[in-house]
């Protein structure tokens, strides 16, 4: 066996063989190019939508993140047909245990709590397992004084395991009260798509709301409304920018600047500026 | 049981024309009710009734849906589903209620948030996320009644309780069973299979320790229905009274932490 097939059956290779054709204007385009463009298709600047672990990749710094709870598998709480068989095909399709991956990582050189959803697992649906996983995230850094860093993507509540999924709302909310409470910071990133159960709960309780450009925000699925309503939606409806423009997130935030912005408003936050200048020692002599 | 309905039956007895909704328990529970108004940031919302008045002898705060009679107040109350000045109404007033150390009673009843352009426009999931927050952070106890059809997240922005209860015929899900169905199955017309998938009724909820009450219908007027159900609400309230605020919170998030729990 040569060197070359060594290292290709390791997987090596994969980042560079490996491709993904962009949804928006169907141009296929290399896995490593792609991630080294932030999941941006340099063809049509469509953000393509991104993996719990491509989430985290793009904003921690390198070798810090520490993923929590990586085991925690759900069962089937209310024994919903079929619901076994789609669990264990979404955790083939991803190799991931449930719709979100949660830690601890630094970014900027700040200690935080992460979470990242991922839409690839059964649309980033939330269980009782996501339920759990970022209600314990929440309580681990309620006990070391962490700030969350969140980022959501969502169909909302998982029907399949029924008004257990509903009452994971009630219980993260319950988390995240206490943190907030004890006087931490938590940053959401809303991406496409957030809606459902998960915007009428944690991903609006964040101190600060940031969101990607034109991802989907909201409660209600657009088809939804048009069939109940019989009303036309307006253009961009529900989108990031239309969010903004009512006053329900703080920001839009390019996904390449975002760890800058996060990272500094984690500084403001978390630590005291370094500054020598003129204006804050006259400030100080006050 | 041979007259045991099936679980699509009760979605239908809860959604019912015939059945009375928050604002027949306010009237005939609560003496001396005075009815508040408004969000203070919008509006108001027909579709949350609110106030204070006593309970025999204890002053609350009660909080409840209303879908309306006639025609015209029915759309009024757009049938029901709170907009996202209902639920800031709600919070509103039991914020008020915890500065006046009052406890707080919710009705449940309705198909879920107002659905629509407008509710979006004005914030409808950070309406609902805010509720579920401050609840679990109002220091007085908090009495949930689900009466009609608890539709998902637009029932639980009054949900967040010490003590959960539902009348027999009522039900608490997700998801409707008809948008369960055409999601799944891409066929509404299999409602009846999906509510029984969906395990809605107050029994399961009971069996799976979600609601703390059930209140026998089977036999009973809604007189009698509402009689039973104050005796329980005034045992619990005298009970939750006791506690010191600290444990009454810490009672809260436990019922909600509890739920969906994994061993290790």
């Amino acid at each position: 066996m040569k060197v070359k097939d060594v290292l290709s059956s390791l997987g090596f290779f994969d980042h560079f063989t490996e491709k993904r054709t962009c949804k928006k204007c169907g141009t296929e385009e290399n896995y490593a190019i792609l991630r080294a463009n932030n999941m941006i298709c340099p063809h049509c600047n469509t953000y393509m939508r991104m993996t719990a672990e491509e989430r985290i990749g793009l904003v921690v710094d390198a070798d810090t993140f520490k993923e929590t709870d990586a085991g925690l598998e759900s069962g089937n709480p209310i024994d919903f047909p079929d619901y076994a068989i789609k669990l264990k095909r979404a955790k083939k399709a991803t190799s991931q245990n449930e719709a979100v991956m949660c830690g601890t990582a630094k970014i900027g050189g700040n200690k935080c709590a992460v979470f990242a959803m991922d839409s690839t697992f059964m649309m980033g649906s939330m269980g009782s397992i996501v339920g759990e996983k970022i209600t314990r995230l929440f309580e681990k850094a309620i006990t070391e004084n962490l700030p969350v860093i969140g980022f959501t993507t969502s169909g909302g509540a998982r029907m399949q395991e029924g008004i257990f999924s509903l009452m994971q709302m009630a219980k993260i909310s319950g988390a995240v009260k206490r943190h907030s409470d004890a006087g931490n910071l938590y940053i959401t990133v809303l991406t496409d798509p957030t809606t459902g159960g998960v915007t009428a709960s944690f991903a609006m309780q964040g101190d600060i709301l940031i969101s990607e450009p034109k991802a989907l925000i909201g409660f209600a699925g657009q088809r939804v409304i048009e069939q109940t309503t019989g009303e036309k939606l307006p253009k961009g409806f529900q989108r990031a920018e239309f969010m903004l423009e009512h006053g329900f997130i703080d920001m839009i935030e390019e996904r390449g600047r975002l760890k800058y912005t996060l990272t500094t408003l984690l500084n403001i936050h978390c630590k005291k500026k370094k500054n020598t200048d003129e204006r804050s020692r006259m400030k100080n002599a006050e | 049981m041979l007259n045991e309905k099936t679980p699509y039956e009760r979605v239908q007895a809860a959604r019912s024309n015939s059945r009375p909704m928050g604002g027949y328990y306010i009237n005939r529970m609560i003496d001396s009710f005075i009815e508040l108004h408004g969000d203070r940031r919008f509006g108001d919302d027909g579709a949350i009734v609110a106030g204070v008045g006593y309970l025999d002898e204890i002053p609350v705060t009660v909080i409840g849906m209303e879908r309306g009679d006639s025609i015209e107040d029915r759309m009024k109350r757009h049938f029901g589903s709170p907009a996202p000045e209902g639920y800031r109404k709600a919070l509103r007033l039991m914020k008020q209620a915890e500065k006046f150390n009052r406890p707080i009673i919710c009705f449940i009843g309705s198909a879920g948030a107002y659905c629509g352009i407008d509710a979006e426009k004005r914030g409808q999931g950070e309406a609902i996320a805010e509720n579920l927050m401050e609840m679990m952070g109002i220091k007085v106890p908090i009495i949930s009644v689900v009466v009609g059809e608890g539709g998902s997240g637009g029932a639980l922005a009054l949900g967040v309780c010490d003590t959960a209860i539902m009348l027999e015929n009522s039900v608490y899900s997700v998801i409707s069973p008809e948008g369960c169905a055409s999601i799944l199955w891409k066929d509404s017309s299999r409602a009846p299979d999906a509510a029984e998938a969906l395990k809605i009724t107050a029994d399961d909820l009971y069996k799976f320790g979600i609601v703390e009450h059930v209140v026998d219908e089977e036999g009973r007027t809604y007189e009698e229905i509402c009689s039973s159900l104050k005796r329980i609400i005034k045992d619990d309230l005298n009970e939750k009274l006791r506690l010191s605020p600290r444990d009454l919170l810490n009672h809260r998030y436990n019922k909600f932490r509890k739920i969906g729990r994994v061993a290790e």
